[in-house]
């Protein structure tokens, strides 16, 4: 092959629990050194694809390869290209963030270096300070950053991140993003499990949309965007007491109208660019005072809802969802 | 909460870069060298959770000093001689009954995301079970030793000297290390922690009662006598009162160490087996 090898590969994975069908029919293909989103609410087959590409399950049928090797007739060479950051922590609770990637750089072949090894990835990652505390008293942020680290301390040339924000706050979350796109930017490729979609949106190249065990869509987060095509017509008014007349207006110029949290806010779903101008350009002939109005690409959640009719989850405080909050 | 969690600091995006691109991928380690690195992850669990050590220690104490006082004169005519009966079969008892926690702690890192990480690491398959296991066989010498002092402080003073006494305590240790790789099955089958304790101590129980290591099973009924003798904690008991005894048996040696070679060729490739197909 003069081609570089896709750096992950998956043709009509199957994998079922018992009657359970878990991943049914999962397609992918991952170019080397990118970061790419498997997106998909909770049960969707996020986990299980990365568990069969990441050699911890046998698939039923069809097949997968990492960087060229089968994931179950070459599993250790898999193993030993790959790294694996886990939905639970994947760290040792009992033993020191020290040992943990010590114990890891030992296993892996670093001998008197591993030590090192520990202390120098302990303070890239900020938590020079808890190398000697036993993992279990670590806060949310501060295992996750352990856990990642514990990926990296051989350098691996896929990683697979499973949820790695997940539960964490804020500023947690933006730490972890900013080593995902470190890692990228070293040439690592990472496949991103992820349920939020502002995640997917925010580092991915590329995005494979999974539900029930499929891929049900594929892309770019741009291309998906424009599969559902029509923008978002967002208006914000002056004042919260015109938004009845602002919504009945709407409605005619354009088409249904959804009112969001904010009192004073509306928008428009599958507003084409002209109507909205004259959308707009009605209220205000209306004495209907604007403090903002913007047309904008769909988001990613939309995109979710057009593509299976439903939204992609039922947490309530991912802000990213707030859309499905509304009544419409 | 304990003060760790209020350290903090942020992770820097460039001394990430620079970890990340400094390492080569070194060459891949031994066999040997998988296995004794996660033996070292099972002694540091000793040295962090002490209390484990305490769980399989405070029983067999109990038991010497129990028996010893409240039995020793009934079923030996004097506590002293019943030490000599009874240190041995206590210290075979004590260390068995931590095989069980084999099984226990393998069940409760299953039930842990570490688990996956140890499995997606190119390593040796069975290090991370054979790892596990030199570390508990530091419990099981920490065990056994505890038991032995005791006896000493208690006034046993065995004729084996002490060689005899070591050589006693290791063929323990080396029988429990066959053992324990039934534990580990059950492990790996079992549901819960709890379950593999219940279901261990629910087998460990009657071979160590039904066995010689607490009365000379020549006062049994018969068909209890016959299952004594075959018994192969019985066996084992034997074995190591005859080494500390100063009167090494060697075919109950030989019986003992054949047992544990065939324990552990039977369960540990289905350890091995099981935890690489869970």
């Amino acid at each position: 092959m003069t081609d570089r090898p896709l750096a992950i590969e998956a043709t009509a994975l199957a994998k079922s629990f018992g009657s359970t069908p878990a991943v049914q029919h999962v397609d992918l293909a991952v170019p080397p050194g990118t970061i790419y989103g498997v997106l998909g609410p909770n049960g969707a087959g996020k986990t299980t694809t990365i568990r069969v590409l990441a050699t911890l399950l046998r698939p039923d049928s069809g097949s997968a390869r990492v960087l060229g090797h089968d994931v179950v007739a070459e599993a250790d060479q898999v193993r030993s290209l790959i790294s694996l950051t886990g939905q639970l922590a994947s760290v040792d609770e009992e033993l020191t963030g020290h040992e943990n990637l010590t114990l890891l750089g030992r296993l892996l072949g670093l001998r008197r270096s591993s030590g090192a090894r520990a202390d120098e990835l302990l303070d890239a990652f900020g938590i020079a300070d808890a190398a000697g505390k036993l993992v279990k008293h670590y806060s949310g942020g501060m295992r996750r950053r352990l856990d990642v680290a514990a990926s990296l301390v051989v350098t691996p040339q896929v990683m697979f991140l499973d949820e790695p924000t997940t539960g964490l706050d804020p500023r947690s979350r933006n730490q972890v993003w900013d080593i995902v796109r470190a890692l990228a930017a070293e040439g690592t490729t990472v496949l991103l499990c992820t349920q939020y979609l502002e995640e997917a949106d925010q580092l991915a190249r590329g995005i494979a949309v999974i539900d029930r065990g499929r891929v049900i869509a594929e892309g770019t987060p741009a291309q998906l965007k424009s599969s559902v095509g029509r923008s978002v017509l967002h208006v914000r008014l002056l004042d919260a007491g015109q938004r009845p007349a602002a919504a009945e207006l709407l409605e005619r110029a354009v088409g249904q109208v959804v009112l969001e949290a904010d009192p004073a806010g509306l928008l428009v779903h599958g507003s084409e660019a002209d109507r909205a101008a004259v959308a707009v350009a009605e209220l205000a002939a209306a004495g209907i005072g604007l403090a903002h109005f913007s047309l904008d690409q769909p988001s990613l959640d939309e995109v979710f809802l057009t593509i299976t009719g439903r939204s992609a989850g039922d947490e309530a405080d991912d802000p990213s969802r707030a859309l499905q909050e509304q009544p419409s | 909460m304990t003060a760790a969690t209020t350290t903090n600091r942020d992770a820097d995006t460039a001394a990430v870069r620079r970890a990340i691109s400094s390492t080569p991928r070194p060459p891949r380690p031994g066999r040997l060298s998988n296995a004794v690195a996660f033996g070292w992850r099972g002694m540091l669990k000793v040295k962090h959770v002490p209390e484990q050590l305490l769980d399989v220690t405070v029983t067999p104490v109990m038991f010497v000093l129990m028996f010893t006082y409240l039995f020793g004169g009934a079923i030996a005519g004097s506590t002293s001689a019943y030490l000599d009966y009874i240190l041995p079969g206590i210290l075979v008892m004590s260390v068995l009954f931590t095989t069980v926690y084999s099984g226990v702690a393998l069940n409760t890192d299953l039930t842990k995301g570490v688990v996956d990480r140890f499995r997606s690491l190119p390593v040796w398959r069975p290090a991370p079970l054979l790892g596990a296991l030199l570390g508990d066989s530091v419990r099981y010498v920490i065990g056994g030793t505890v038991i032995i002092v005791l006896g000493l402080v208690l006034g046993y003073r065995p004729d084996g000297g002490a060689a005899g006494t070591v050589g006693a305590l290791a063929l323990v240790v080396v029988f429990s290390f066959g053992l324990s790789w039934v534990f580990s099955v059950l492990g790996l089958l079992l549901r819960s922690p709890n379950a593999v304790m219940n279901a261990g101590f629910m087998g460990i129980f009657p071979f160590t009662f039904l066995s010689n290591v607490f009365v000379d099973p020549t006062t049994l009924p018969g068909p209890l006598e016959e299952f004594v003798d075959v018994n192969p904690v019985s066996t084992l008991a034997t074995a190591s009162r005859s080494l500390m005894g100063g009167d090494p048996d060697v075919s109950a040696i030989v019986v003992s160490l054949v047992t544990a070679a065939v324990l552990a060729a039977v369960f540990l490739p289905l350890t091995t087996h099981l935890y690489r197909n869970r």
